[in-house]
């Protein structure tokens, strides 16, 4: 902190022989400076807490009002039935739910990545091909796209024709969520990759494809994992595509094939309707459900963390 | 790098020419395939929207649909315009109210903060843009509005009520669920896509910079303000766009918080509704083809608003960047 | 001129009238001798009581563990040009950043000693940094203009920083400064034009005048031609000897040929120590050490 700042009161001429302006600059101004500086500090840290708070106060809540529904064996093994069975004490739980979730969320990423990974090879592999700048518009443009349209595309092209809500119809919305992020995260990481790499494989003879596929995207394996994680963990997260498709569904499905064919129950759509319901039994299953969508989130988080960490590691 | 194999195995049968050939087609044709449909997604996503959203605005016009102020599925009158109203105050507002938090995490966490400490809040940040919308809005409904509507709503009403009654036909009935509600969580949602984005450029900013601005007598703050953030504006600009783009998008919090008004005008503390919201909350008991057809028009609507906003940020960010990078 | 002397050296080596500084009995100064004048531009119009500003003393700079410089202590005279010379990794660089309190704003950087300016040491406590470097200018390798500025805005960016709005006063000081770094000419007519649309060599001469505009006393310049063509670096060249005159420039370079062309004296760091210093022109024509002599010749380095 200045207490003599030398030379601010000096008289002598300038470089050019004009008088020295900035003589005339008291320490006024510095220590107006200095204090503005220690302000902005303060503000810096106000802000940070200020973003950083809420969070803390929301994971708190979620867990505190949902850890006694998550805990016990009911969740995991009842379906939920009719307003009824819960105000009537009756056992109940999500364990439809999250049998619905597995299917549709799983069955997504059976759809999305070999897509998503198949148009980031077209980017990366394929540069010179002249419907790239397009696709890589149009990817970016998806991406960025609300979550509900997609559902609505979804309800269009399938649940329509099929005249009923189903697993098919929710995954396939997920999936239409979970592709411009794979096809982005794969692009990327390929896009790393040295190009030496797929010189020394074409130069032992190999065919393109065998590059690819063996070499490269092998290679690229860490980065590729990571994305789709992260996709996942997005799509895993989404209602209200789900609201459209899969609807959702109090029950057990009677058969396995009714898991595709027929309303299935996610657990962001389950979470929402709970919410909104104004029984408060169902209430406390709502937040055991945020609970499991928290820790769903975190795992993944943690998980890209780890994978990528471990590839930086062995990467020397 | 791990090959898991060696380059012998690969080449044991012998590459004939035909399978080699064959093989890349095969393998480009697949790859290409799987890129286009990416493409046709997206060409479909706009083509299903106003395909199913046609009878509206063949009956309404497209500005007609657009600018209409009634909603009523009873009498089969559709008008998008309070939605659209509902969509960009709480987008707006949100961004107002979350820009400048976001930017001084940023500054905090690229700067200021020791590494350990930024990497905490780097971590932190990017996990709340992994909550999902829904667990958002449950926290919202039991616990944001209740403490909104005893703390905020209803003691502003009651004081409006004694003191100021030419308020109240703004502030509307206090029922907790508004846009003030609304727009509070989804400023929250939105900062970690400006924070990301700015956290990033500002770290990218060239050391040179900031040793000039120094060496010519700016203390710690006026080094960031003079020749950091000028730098990185490009980005902190596509973050903010980005941040928009998403609050214009945000459905489920929004619409478990927002109420269920489907008529202007809307009040500050009375329920409203936006884009989004007015989907998720009316496709269910959408009884009538109109009404399901009006909705899906809607949904075209924020496809082409959602759309001019991802252009305009990539412009932009173009524009403003330093050197013609990305910054 | 009689040689600056070497912080080791004993008083008794000086042969004109010996000066001592008030700083350190060890550092003394002697007053140029008239034959030497013609010798080159520089040496020339050295002024015969040309006042010793700058005095450092035992400057050491510790990266964690390694040093930078050791024990330098070195006098520089008002409206001269010394050269510091040596191999990569000299520590020269690192000297010049201690003279304006870089070092400030590194982690794990500390610095001992002291550095004298007109009687105050810059690293004594509650001495102001900002001050400093507002009176101590730098100029780096790469021009480092500010890009989203226009070129009126970048020179007189650190004016605005003191708090100076007068418009009136900020054209005449911009004009100034513009026209002592010799660029005033090329640039009156797109003042508001973006800074990054010039010339490297335009933009390092914008760096000048940045650091002019703020009334430097002291220049310092780490390699400021080494990112220039060399049309431009002889520009920069002819621009410091007119600047000399005007304000202390420390210039560190790795080029030889030009710490003999533009500067007054010269200092040979090798290895973090300060072997030898000298006016110039002893130093390339007759040095005193076998490793300046070494590293002059072109055997190593």
């Amino acid at each position: 902190m200045a207490a003599t700042a030398p030379g601010t009161g000096s008289d002598t001429a300038t470089a050019a022989g004009a008088p020295r302006r900035l003589a005339t600059v008291t320490p006024e101004n510095l220590r107006r400076r200095y204090r503005r500086d220690r302000f902005m500090i303060g503000l810096l840290v106000l802000a940070t807490a200020a973003v950083l708070v809420p969070l803390l106060i929301i994971v708190w809540y979620v867990v505190s009002n949902g850890i006694s529904a998550v805990l016990t064996a009911d969740f995991y093994t009842q379906d939920l039935g009719s307003p009824a069975r819960a105000l009537q004490g009756r056992p109940t739980g999500l364990g439809h739910t999250i049998l619905g979730t597995m299917v549709v969320d799983g069955l997504a990423l059976l759809i999305a990545v070999p897509i998503g990974v198949g148009a980031g090879i077209m980017l990366s592999e394929f540069p010179d091909h002249p419907l790239n700048p397009v696709l890589r518009v149009l990817n970016d443009t998806l991406n960025g796209m609300p979550a509900i349209l997609k559902g609505l595309l979804a309800f269009s092209l399938i649940v329509k024709p099929m005249g009923t809500f189903s697993g098919i119809s929710g995954a396939v919305a997920l999936a239409f969520v979970m592709l411009p992020i794979v096809a982005r995260a794969t692009e990327g990481v390929l896009r790393i990759i040295p190009w030496s790499i797929r010189e020394a494989g074409l130069a032992l003879g190999l065919p393109r494809w065998r590059v690819v596929l063996n070499t490269v995207l092998p290679a690229a394996r860490v980065g590729v994992v990571t994305g789709v994680l992260i996709a996942f963990a997005r799509a895993a997260g989404e209602a209200a595509p789900l609201l459209f498709t899969s609807f959702g569904n109090n029950f057990f499905s009677s058969t396995p094939l009714r898991y595709l064919l027929g309303p299935v129950d996610t657990l962001p759509a389950r979470l929402y309707s709970l919410a909104i319901s104004p029984y408060r039994e169902w209430h406390a299953m709502g937040w055991g459900a945020g609970v499991i969508l928290l820790v769903l989130v975190i795992v993944t988080f943690v998980g890209t963390r780890i994978v990528t960490r471990q590839r930086r590691a062995t990467e020397l | 790098m791990d090959l898991a194999f060696t380059a012998r195995d690969l080449v044991r049968r012998p590459t004939h020419p035909i399978y080699r050939r064959l093989g890349d087609r095969v393998f480009q044709v697949v790859v290409v395939a799987l890129g286009l449909s990416i493409v046709a997604l997206a060409l479909l996503l706009a083509q299903v929207l106003l395909v199913d959203g046609w009878e509206p605005l063949r009956r309404f016009g497209f500005f007609g649909f657009l600018t209409g102020t009634t909603w009523d599925p009873v009498r089969g009158i559709h008008g998008t315009w309070p939605f659209i109203v509902g969509t960009l105050i709480t987008a707006v507002a949100s961004l107002a109210l979350s820009f400048f938090p976001a930017i001084g995490v940023a500054i905090f966490s690229a700067e200021y903060a020791p590494r350990w400490l930024a990497s905490i809040v780097d971590t932190i940040v990017d996990l709340l843009a992994a909550v999902p919308s829904v667990v958002v809005g449950i926290w919202g409904i039991f616990v944001l509005v209740p403490l909104m509507q005893n703390h905020v709503y209803l003691p502003v009403y009651f004081w409006a009520f004694e003191h100021a009654p030419g308020l109240l036909p703004v502030l509307g009935p206090p029922a907790g669920y508004n846009l003030i509600t609304a727009t509070i969580v989804l400023a929250l949602m939105i900062v970690p896509y400006t924070t990301a984005l700015a956290r990033d450029a500002i770290r990218l900013v060239p050391r040179s910079q900031r040793e000039a601005a120094r060496a010519l007598g700016a203390t710690r703050w006026e080094v960031m303000r003079m020749a950091v953030l000028p730098y990185a504006r490009g980005a902190i600009t596509a973050g903010a766009i980005l941040s928009f783009g998403r609050a214009i998008g945000e459905t489920m919090a929004v619409a478990m918080l927002v109420g269920n008004s489907n008529t202007l005008p809307f009040t500050l503390f009375g329920p409203a509704a936006t884009m989004p919201s007015v989907i998720v909350n009316e496709f269910r008991e959408a009884v009538e083809d109109l009404h399901l057809a009006s909705l899906m028009t809607v949904g075209f609507y924020l496809f082409l608003i959602s759309l001019t906003v991802n252009l305009i940020a990539a412009w932009l960010q173009r524009k403003l960047a330093v050197g013609g990078r990305a910054l | 001129m009689e040689p600056m002397p070497h912080a080791d050296d004993a008083p008794a080596t000086a042969a004109a009238t010996p000066a001592t500084d008030a700083v350190s009995n060890r550092v003394v100064l002697a007053t140029p001798k008239p034959q030497d004048a013609g010798q080159g531009d520089a040496r020339a119009t050295v002024a015969a009581e040309a006042v010793t500003r700058l005095v450092t003393d035992r400057i050491t700079v510790n990266y964690g563990k390694t040093v930078g410089v050791r024990d330098v202590s070195l006098a520089f005279r008002d409206k001269t040009v010394t050269a510091l010379i040596g191999p990569s990794g000299c520590g020269k660089t690192t000297f010049l950043r201690a003279l304006n309190r870089m070092h400030d704003l590194t982690r794990g950087v500390k610095v001992t000693g002291k550095a004298v300016l007109d009687g105050t040491d810059i690293y004594a406590n509650g001495v102001d940094p900002v001050t400093i470097r507002r009176r101590i200018g730098m100029v780096f390798q790469k021009p480092t203009p500010f890009p989203t500025m226009s070129i009126y805005d970048n020179v007189v960016a650190g004016l605005k920083l003191v708090g100076i709005r007068n418009r009136a006063l900020l054209d005449e000081v911009a004009e100034r400064s513009l026209r002592q770094a010799a660029l005033w000419d090329e640039v009156k007519n797109r003042l508001r034009a973006p800074a990054g649309g010039i010339s490297g060599g335009q933009q390092q001469r914008l760096s000048i005048a940045r650091a002019l505009a703020v009334e430097a006393e002291v220049l310092l310049m780490d390699e400021p031609t080494s990112s220039l063509d060399p049309q431009s670096t002889m520009r920069i060249e002819e621009l410091i000897h007119e600047l000399k005159h005007d304000v202390m420039i420390i210039i560190v370079t790795h080029n030889m040929q030009q710490a003999a062309r533009v500067s007054d004296y010269t200092a040979f760091f090798y290895e973090g120590d300060l072997i030898e210093v000298a006016d110039t022109n002893t130093m390339f024509t007759n040095p005193r050490e076998q490793r300046t002599n070494d590293y002059i010749t072109g055997r190593f380095g």
